[in-house]
């Protein structure tokens, strides 16, 4: 009976995780580009960063002086990481 | 049932298997169908594990002697909450309760991030699978370490759980510690997938955060369990006696901590790449090495569970991963350099690398310490060992120096402070500091612990610190939008939950920290003989061992000695009954007789405690019993002799019957001990402590975990959407001006 | 000074301080640690100042209690006529008594081992359950056996 029982959930199991390699599964797991991703990432921590920046400013760490200039490098780096993802989604939708 | 659980554990290790390979070859093909089936088959693992846990935990339900492991460790008199429990107090039980995390675990981060990191996701899954086949391996082909090994002939009855384990702190410790170290796997798969692929950019530490994060937090209730467990179950009265396996749980805590913090920067500034990748893989090696160390007795310890079959085995993976990951980390090196460097030491990446030092330092110095016995042997041939005051001399002056920049960190900005500004945010914390300083050498004997002072005053910076920091934000917030102080503080913290949550962790650990040192430089302990009527005075406590008393728990086959002791202290009076219990021995000497054995094996005390906001009144008291040995041996002489000889062919009608008999007239004379040892007292020995401010050690720690886990708690959706909005549109001015 | 320089000498003085730290380190351990002994060697007078572990049997009837401190003398494992008087206060194990193997750690002061405080570990004699059950003069009492 306990072997009977082991059989089953052993085939079914393996049925499960062979699935995806049989034909006629449809299509695999829709991935990111890891480009995108890569960018993605960084420009929610650049956006942090500003946040954290002005954050800072607030709490009075950063005099306003300090903090236009952090502020701006900052801003000219994440454009940069703007003009980046836009060009790599166009690269894609040309594909 | 055995049967089901072994296949289950032979697929899994089946699974595990194939979903390293799948993996691998998928991530070296490309192709995402062998990726998929790699992940299913984890999800499988997961599956099969969980019915081998179940499996095994409904024969400990049940009492289910034909398992050895249940016969082993369990027993019909164990209360049902310690029957399930003692699958973890075993070696096999342990193993399957590692391999069934890691399933879950990376289960739920395949599962989570099943869209994303397309080239660092199947070497992760593949690392994943390799420590599965590791583990399920091991119980299947080390000696003694299978769950499913069955008894022929099932004993009628089980060995019974280790007295020390029936403790409800000790009931989740294990699971505790146990997840926290399975949980860094995580971050660690991933990271060797990253280094694999070169993809060491952000993400693949966005994605695994949350899991060393709540590793962190597993760990840190683990550690804490195991403190409050030794100072409330333990005779010696303390809560941390650097003893192998505590160190073997704080050195991956360190290095995890380390590692929380240095991600922080890379996440940032994309700097200290090279740390994370050694810290994570540092952690994971730790958390290697202190699953070996509980489970090889390769170091003398109360925990020691003898030789074991694993050590090895273990020990040989912690060395592949130390190796294999190490060479990886040097072949990539040029992708792991930084074009950034850090800008001022007065920056927070510069005291975040301070801090990496620091954590470092400690771990360096408890593994150090604790592996001393070993090393030593290899050097001079003779075992030497290195006991508490030595950790103490070396890890007080670092422990000093991290509280005091937990402190320096929250207060200064990342990339460069304010020159002006510097002044403005120090000058409350470093006020408050010496006028605490200046207090507690006026009022108190505070001065003549120059380590517990300074200790005190660099807590108090960080406390005042981090106070400043939240009332600022606030203040900023009210100016902003209005409404209350406190609606702005619950603002503040839903804005930025990971700051302050990390700011509140900040506060437990200082508090955790007061506690320690206050706890530790001003104790005051004392052994004391006492006879029933006997007084003593400790501090200002008035202490009388009124009476003894006695109690048996049939069901736990229990005996336990007690004492009332009557306190009183400034006109108000209060009692306090530590006891020490005895168990019927099945884990004592097989040679002593019957009513012996009670004394033979472990027995548990019972402290007796009263805790408070300023101090703990702590007692743990041990009868002697040599008096009464010559009646014991006259009592269990007249017992053996009405034990039958039971021959091959197993016992006969008669023979059963002269054997209930015989456990009937043990209980009889276990009941007469118990009614002559309150009529009859013997001379107590008392150990009584007075451990000021423990219980903030408690608190601290609470309010650590609470921290952490605000900290973790993700954002809703809606909300980071919405402030991602808010930067592109600003932004988008700006692209369209450049 | 430009930045590299300056990175160049914090290098230095980070790596400095590590190796004197680890020179400390290494060096205070090896002159605050126990060595491992047994009682004879102990004894034979060719050991120094520090402290000791000393691991060995309890002599049978060498144990005196008074109050809380406690004297007894501890024998080799292998020769039991050498016999070591030790001096202990503190937390004494339950399984202390006579004839079992213990573990205690203090300094030789005039031929007697002064323990440190709660420094006593006794060895269970059968500490592994698995082993108490593979032994054959081991009883196991069980109330239910009515044939069930």
């Amino acid at each position: 009976m306990e072997i009977v029982l082991a059989l089953i959930v052993v085939a079914a199991l393996a049925w499960f995780v062979a699935r995806p390699l049989l034909p006629g599964a449809g299509r695999s797991v829709a991935t990111e580009d890891p480009r995108i991703a890569d960018l993605e990432a960084r420009k929610e921590a650049k956006y942090r960063e500003i946040r954290d920046a002005e954050i800072d400013r607030e709490q009075g760490k950063l005099s306003p002086k300090d903090w236009a200039r952090v502020d701006a490098e900052l801003r000219r780096e994440a454009i940069e990481i703007l003009k980046e993802l836009d060009r790599v989604r166009g690269e894609r939708t040309g594909e | 049932m055995a049967g089901l659980g072994l296949a289950c554990l032979i697929a899994a290790l089946c699974a595990f298997g194939y979903a390293a390979v799948a993996a691998f070859h998928g991530a070296r093909t490309g192709d995402r169908r062998w990726v998929d089936s790699s992940r299913r088959s984890i999800y499988a693992a997961a599956g099969l594990l969980s019915v081998c846990v179940v499996v095994v935990e409904s024969a400990f339900a049940r009492s289910d002697f034909s398992f050895e492991l249940v016969a082993l460790h369990s027993s019909t008199t164990t209360p049902t909450l310690y029957k399930l429990t003692a699958l973890w107090g075993s070696q096999a039980g342990s193993l399957l309760l590692w391999a069934f995390v890691l399933s879950v675990a990376a289960s739920a981060v395949l599962f989570a991030t099943r869209h994303r990191h397309r080239e660092v996701a199947p070497y992760a899954t593949a690392v994943l699978g390799g420590l599965g086949v590791f583990f399920t391996g091991l119980m299947l082909f080390a000696d003694g370490a299978n769950p499913f090994a069955q008894l022929d002939p099932a004993p009628a009855e089980g060995n019974g759980l280790n007295p020390l384990l029936r403790h409800p702190a000790m009931a989740i410790h294990p699971p505790m510690l146990y997840s926290g170290y399975v949980l860094f796997s995580i971050p660690f798969a991933f990271a060797i997938g990253a280094l694999i692929t070169r993809r060491l950019d952000a993400s693949w530490i966005r994605s695994t955060r949350r899991f060393a994060l709540l590793a962190w937090i597993f760990l840190s209730i683990g550690i804490m369990l195991g403190a409050r467990w030794s100072y409330s179950e333990l005779g010696w009265g303390g809560y941390w006696g650097w003893d192998a396996v505590e160190n073997a749980s704080l050195m991956p805590w360190l290095t995890g901590t380390a590692f929380l913090h240095s991600i922080m920067v890379q996440e940032r500034r994309g700097m200290l790449k090279v740390w994370n990748v050694s810290l994570i893989v540092g952690t994971f090696a730790l958390c290697l090495l202190g699953t070996f160390l509980v489970r090889s007795g390769i170091l003398e310890s109360i925990h020691a569970f003898g030789e074991s079959t694993v050590g090895t085995p273990l020990l040989i993976l912690v060395a592949a991963v130390l190796i294999g990951s190490t060479a990886l980390i040097v072949s990539r090196l040029d992708d792991l350099r930084s074009a950034r460097r850090i800008e001022s030491l007065a920056s927070r990446e510069a005291v975040f690398l301070v801090n990496n030092l620091l954590l470092v330092g400690l771990a360096l110095v408890i593994w150090w310490g604790t592996f001393f016995p070993l090393i030593s042997e290899a050097l001079t041939g003779t075992r030497s060992s290195l006991a508490a005051p030595w950790f103490a001399d070396y890890t007080t002056p670092l422990a000093i120096l991290l509280v005091l920049f937990t402190g320096i960190g929250p207060l200064l900005a990342w990339r460069k402070i304010s020159a002006g500004a510097a002044l403005r945010i120090f000058a409350w914390p470093l006020g408050v500091t010496v006028a605490v300083a200046a207090l507690l050498v006026a009022f108190t004997d505070a001065a003549g612990e120059p380590w517990a002072l300074a200790m005190f005053c660099v807590a108090a910076f960080a406390l005042t610190g981090l106070a400043q920091e939240f009332a600022r934000g606030a203040a900023g917030l009210r100016a902003l939008n209005g409404g209350s102080y406190v609606s702005a503080l619950g603002r503040l913290m839903g804005r930025n939950r990971r700051r302050y949550g990390g700011y509140i962790v900040h506060a437990g650990i200082a508090i955790l920290f007061i506690a320690v040192a206050a706890s530790s430089s001003f104790q005051t302990s004392r052994d004391v003989r006492l006879m029933p009527g006997d007084t003593v005075e400790v501090e200002d406590y008035t202490i009388t061992y009124a009476e003894p008393s006695a109690d048996i728990d049939p069901e736990e086959q229990k005996l336990t000695f007690a004492a009332r002791l009557d306190v009183e202290r400034d006109g108000k009076s209060f009692s306090l009954s530590p006891s020490r219990n005895y168990y019927s021995g099945n884990t004592g000497d097989p040679s002593a007789g019957p009513i012996r054995s009670f004394f033979e094996g472990e027995a548990t005390s019972e402290v007796g405690r009263r805790e408070g906001a300023s101090e703990d009144l702590w007692t743990a008291m041990q009868p002697d019993l040599e008096p009464l040995d010559p009646l014991i041996a006259a009592v269990d002489r007249r017992l053996l002799r009405r034990l039958p000889e039971i021959g091959p062919e197993g016992p006969t009608p008669e023979q059963i019957e002269q054997m209930r008999e015989f456990a009937n007239a043990q209980g009889d004379a276990i009941e007469r001990l118990a009614a002559l040892y309150v009529a009859n007292p013997l001379p107590v020995t008392f150990r009584i402590n007075v451990n000021p401010f423990v219980i903030w050690l408690w608190v601290g720690g609470l309010v650590a975990v609470a921290g952490a886990l605000i900290a973790a708690w993700p954002a809703p959706a809606a909300r980071r959407r919405r402030v991602s909005d808010v930067y592109a549109a600003r932004l988008a001015k700006e692209l369209g001006r450049a | 000074m430009n930045p590299a320089r300056k990175r160049q000498i914090r290098l230095v003085v980070a790596l400095t301080a590590a190796v004197l730290l680890a020179t400390a380190l290494v060096y205070t351990s090896f002159n605050a640690s126990s060595e491992a002994k047994s009682p004879s060697e102990l004894l034979s007078g060719a050991v120094g100042d520090g402290t000791y572990e000393v691991y060995g049997k309890v002599v049978p009837g060498s144990i005196k209690r008074n109050g809380a401190d406690m004297t007894f003398e501890i024998a080799d494992r292998e020769n039991p006529s050498v016999k070591l008087p030790v001096e202990y206060t503190g937390q004494v194990p339950d399984p202390f008594r006579d004839g079992r193997e213990v573990i205690v750690t203090g300094r030789l002061v005039d031929g007697t081992l002064v323990a440190e405080k709660d420094r006593l570990i006794t060895k269970c004699p059968s500490k592994f359950a698995a082993e108490a059950e593979e032994d054959p003069e081991h009883v196991i009492i069980d109330e239910s056996l009515d044939g069930s």
